[in-house]
C-alpha cells in the first residue's frame, strides 16, 4: 500500500518537474495575476471584471502581446471572501509568480491580500473602493476605483449646491458601506453639513423598511444618502418609495450599474447618484476627452459578451491598461522599475476617468472624474 | 411612537411568515424521516428564479409560477429518489450531509442556467403600498400572510383529516411500527420531499417580489429556516410557525430598535437561550428516550 502511494507521489512529482520545465522553454509570457469575486454576493463585480480582464488580454495577445511577449492571465475565484483572497493572492506570488497583480473585487478581499503582497514586493492594482487602500500610501499597492472619500465628496457637494444641510444617512455593514460611512461622517463635517439620522443594514438584509422608518419620522432630515453595495440598495430604494418618503435621494457609485435599474424598478426615479461617465457615452459632450474611450470600452465589451457593460469591468479595463502601460514604460518586467513606472504615470485617459499618479497618490483620480446622473423614467441623465 | 412599533411589526411578521413556511418545509421532512433538508433553501431559489426566466420569456405571471412549483415538485422527487434512496438505511447524520451535497449542486446548476444576477419580480397586485395606523405595508405582505395561512391550514387538514397524512404521521412517531401495518415507508418519504418541494417553492414565489432573487437567496433564506424550525422545536409544525414569526419579529424590532448591526447577534442569542434552557425547542414533544 505504502510503496503503491510513494510511487504514485513519485510519478506526480516527475510530471509537475517536466511541466515546469516544458513551461519554461516556450516563450516567456508576462504574467498578470488577479484573483476577483466571480461568483458570491460580490459576483456582480467580479464578473465583469474578468470577462473584461480575458477580452482584453486576449485582444493584447492577438496584437503581439507587450514587449514582444505574450500575457499570460492567472485567476483565482474568491468567491467574495477575503480569507480566500490572501490565500490566492499568496499563491499568486509565492507559487505562480506573477509580475504584477491587478485584482481584488472587494475592498475586504484586497486588505487581506494587501500586506502579503507588499511583503512579496510585487505590484498591485486594486480594483476595489475603499480610500484605505491608498491612504496611507502603500509602496507596492495602487487602485483604479475612485476612493469612497469622493464619492461622499461630490455627493455632498452636490447636496450643499441645492442647499441641504441636515441629511439622513443610511449604509451597509458590508466592508464598502462601512468605510463609506466613516468617510461620509468625515466629510460632512468638513462641509459643514450635519448627519441627523445614521443608520445601516446588513448585506443579506432584504428589508430596511426598520431602518428607513427612523429616518422618515426625523422631520429635520432634508434629504437621504445611501451608501451600500450589492442588491441591499435596491431594496432600500424600494422601501423608500414605498414608505413614500419625498425627500430627495442619493446613492453612492456602488450602484451605478444598469442591473441596479432593473432590480429597483420604477423606485429608482429621481434618485442622484455619482457614477462613472460610462453609463452615459452618447450625453458625453463632443470634446471630452473620455468620450471616445469610453464607447469603445462599451462597444467591444457588449459585442463581445452580449450583455450590458457595468462600470467595475471598466476599473479591471483602466487596470490592466495601466499595468500595460507601465510594463512598456519600465521596459520589463521588473518589479521595482513597473513600480516606479506605475507611479509616474500622467494623463492617462481611461473609462473611469483621468488617472495622474505621484509617489503621493496611488489612485490617481479627483472626485470631479465621477458625473452626478439622476435616474429618469427608469435609464441615466447626466446632471453634472 | 406606535407607528414605527407597528411598522417594525409588519416588516417582522411579513418576513418571519416567509421563514416560518420554510420552517415547516424542515418539519416535513424531519418528520418523515429525522433528516434535517439542508436543499430545502434551493427549492426556495428554483420556485422563485423560475418563475422570473419562465416571465422573462414572455410567460403569464400565472403560468410561471404554476410551472416553477412543478419543477420544484420534480427536484423534491428526484432529490428523494436519485440522493436520499439510494443510501438506503444509511444514518440520519449521512443523509444530511446527502442533502448539503445536494444543495451544493443544485446552486452550481442554477448558476449556469440563470447567471449570478440579481432578479426582480413584480409584485402579485399593484405597487401601491397600504397604510395601516401610520405604517406601510406593501401589498405582497398580505400575499405572504395569506397564502401563508392558506398553506398552514392546507397542511393541518392533511395530517388530520387524510389517511395519507395519517400515514405520514405515524410514519414519523414509529418507522417499524408504521411498516407492520402496512405504510410504504419509502413512498411516504417520497410524499415528504415532494410536499416540501412545494412548500419551499412557493414560498420563494411569494417572497421574491420583496426579497429580490438570484441563484444564492436559498444559502441565507435556508438557514434562517432552519433557525427558526429549531427555535420553535423540529418537528412540530406549530413550532415552526412560532418560530419563524418570532424570528421574523425579533429581526425587524432589534433593527429598528437597536441597530441592524445586531439583528443577527440577537437572534442568534435568543436561539442559544432557548435551547439551552428548553433543548427542544419552544413547541418541542417532551420524549423520553427509550432504552
Amino acid at each position: 500500500m505504502s510503496t503503491k502511494l510513494l510511487r504514485r507521489t513519485g510519478f506526480l512529482a516527475a510530471t509537475l518537474v517536466a511541466g515546469v520545465f516544458t513551461g519554461a522553454q516556450a516563450a516567456e509570457p508576462i504574467k498578470i495575476g488577479t484573483f476577483l469575486s466571480v461568483t458570491g454576493p460580490a459576483s456582480f463585480l467580479g464578473d465583469p471584471e474578468l470577462k473584461t480582464l480575458q477580452m482584453y488580454v486576449e485582444d493584447i495577445n492577438e496584437d503581439g502581446g507587450v514587449l514582444g511577449r505574450p500575457l499570460e492571465l492567472i485567476h483565482y475565484d474568491d468567491e467574495g471572501s477575503a480569507s480566500s483572497a490572501r490565500n490566492y493572492a499568496s499563491r499568486l506570488v509565492r507559487s505562480d509568480r506573477v509580475d504584477i497583480i491587478v485584482g481584488g473585487s472587494t475592498t475586504g478581499g484586497t486588505m487581506a491580500a494587501a500586506p502579503l503582497i507588499e511583503q512579496s514586493r510585487t505590484p498591485f492594482i486594486s480594483l476595489a473602493g475603499a480610500v484605505v487602500i491608498t491612504d496611507p500610501v502603500k509602496t507596492w499597492v495602487f487602485k483604479t476605483p475612485q476612493s469612497d472619500r469622493m464619492a461622499a465628496e461630490r455627493v455632498l457637494t452636490a447636496m450643499q449646491e441645492r442647499g441641504i444641510s441636515k441629511i439622513g444617512l443610511i449604509s451597509g455593514t458590508g466592508g464598502f458601506g462601512r468605510s463609506g460611512r466613516e468617510q461620509t461622517l468625515a466629510m460632512a463635517e468638513n462641509l459643514g453639513i450635519e448627519v441627523v439620522e445614521d443608520v445601516t443594514y446588513s448585506p443579506s438584509d432584504t428589508d430596511m423598511t426598520a431602518q428607513l422608518t427612523g429616518i422618515r419620522n426625523n422631520s429635520e432630515v432634508e434629504a437621504v444618502f445611501n451608501f451600500g453595495f450589492g442588491q441591499s440598495p435596491a431594496i432600500v430604494t424600494r422601501n423608500y418609495a414605498q414608505l413614500g418618503i419625498e425627500l430627495p435621494f442619493y446613492q453612492s457609485h456602488g450602484v451605478a450599474s444598469n442591473s441596479f435599474l432593473d432590480l429597483a424598478g420604477e423606485a429608482a426615479n429621481g434618485l442622484r447618484l455619482p457614477a462613472s461617465p460610462l453609463l452615459v457615452p452618447d450625453s458625453l459632450p463632443a470634446d471630452d476627452p473620455q468620450r471616445p474611450v469610453v464607447q469603445a470600452y462599451k462597444e467591444a465589451y457588449e459585442a463581445r459578451w452580449n450583455e450590458s457593460v457595468s462600470t467595475f469591468g471598466a476599473y479591471a479595463y483602466d487596470g490592466l491598461q495601466l499595468a500595460v502601460m507601465a510594463i512598456e514604460n519600465a521596459g520589463s518586467t521588473d518589479a521595482e522599475a513597473v513600480r516606479e513606472a506605475l507611479e509616474n504615470i500622467q494623463g492617462y485617459v481611461g473609462v473611469t476617468g483621468t488617472y495622474n499618479m505621484s509617489p503621493d497618490d496611488h489612485n490617481g483620480l479627483d472626485a470631479d472624474s465621477f458625473r452626478i446622473l439622476e435616474v429618469v423614467d427608469g435609464d441615466w441623465k447626466l446632471i453634472d | 411612537m406606535f407607528s414605527e412599533f407597528l411598522q417594525y411589526l409588519f416588516t417582522g411578521i411579513t418576513i418571519g411568515a416567509t421563514y416560518a413556511l420554510i420552517a415547516l418545509g424542515f418539519t416535513l421532512i424531519y418528520n418523515a424521516s429525522h433528516v434535517i433538508n439542508f436543499a430545502q433553501g434551493e427549492f426556495l431559489m428554483v420556485g422563485g428564479m423560475a418563475t422570473v426566466s419562465l416571465m422573462g420569456m414572455g410567460f403569464p405571471m400565472p403560468v410561471a409560477i404554476i410551472a416553477a412549483i412543478l419543477l420544484a415538485a420534480v427536484l423534491g422527487v428526484a432529490l428523494q429518489r436519485l440522493a436520499i434512496a439510494p443510501a438506503k438505511q444509511a444514518d440520519p447524520v449521512t443523509l444530511i450531509i446527502i442533502t448539503i451535497g445536494a444543495s451544493i449542486f443544485i446552486r452550481g446548476i442554477a448558476q449556469l442556467v440563470w447567471g449570478r444576477a440579481y432578479h426582480s419580480m413584480p409584485n402579485f397586485s399593484g405597487s401601491e403600498p397600504v397604510t395601516i395606523g401610520g405604517a406601510v405595508v406593501s401589498t405582497q405582505s398580505f400575499w405572504v400572510l395569506g397564502v401563508g395561512a392558506v398553506l398552514v391550514v392546507a397542511l393541518v387538514l392533511f395530517f388530520t383529516r387524510t389517511m395519507t397524512g395519517k400515514a405520514i404521521l405515524a410514519t414519523s412517531m414509529n418507522k417499524g411500527a408504521a411498516r407492520l401495518v402496512g405504510i410504504k415507508t419509502q413512498s411516504v418519504l417520497l410524499l415528504a420531499f415532494l410536499l416540501s418541494a412545494i412548500l419551499g417553492s412557493i414560498a420563494g414565489i411569494i417572497v421574491a417580489p420583496i426579497t429580490f432573487t438570484a441563484y444564492d437567496i436559498g444559502i441565507m433564506l435556508g438557514l434562517k429556516g432552519f433557525v427558526a424550525a429549531s427555535l420553535g422545536g423540529l418537528g412540530s409544525g406549530m413550532g415552526a410557525i412560532v418560530g419563524g414569526l418570532l424570528l421574523g419579529v425579533v429581526e425587524a424590532m432589534t433593527a429598528g430598535y437597536i441597530s441592524s448591526d445586531y439583528k443577527d447577534a440577537v437572534a442568534f442569542g435568543m436561539i442559544i437561550l432557548v435551547l439551552f434552557f428548553m433543548p427542544r425547542g419552544l413547541m418541542g414533544a417532551r420524549v423520553v428516550e427509550r432504552v
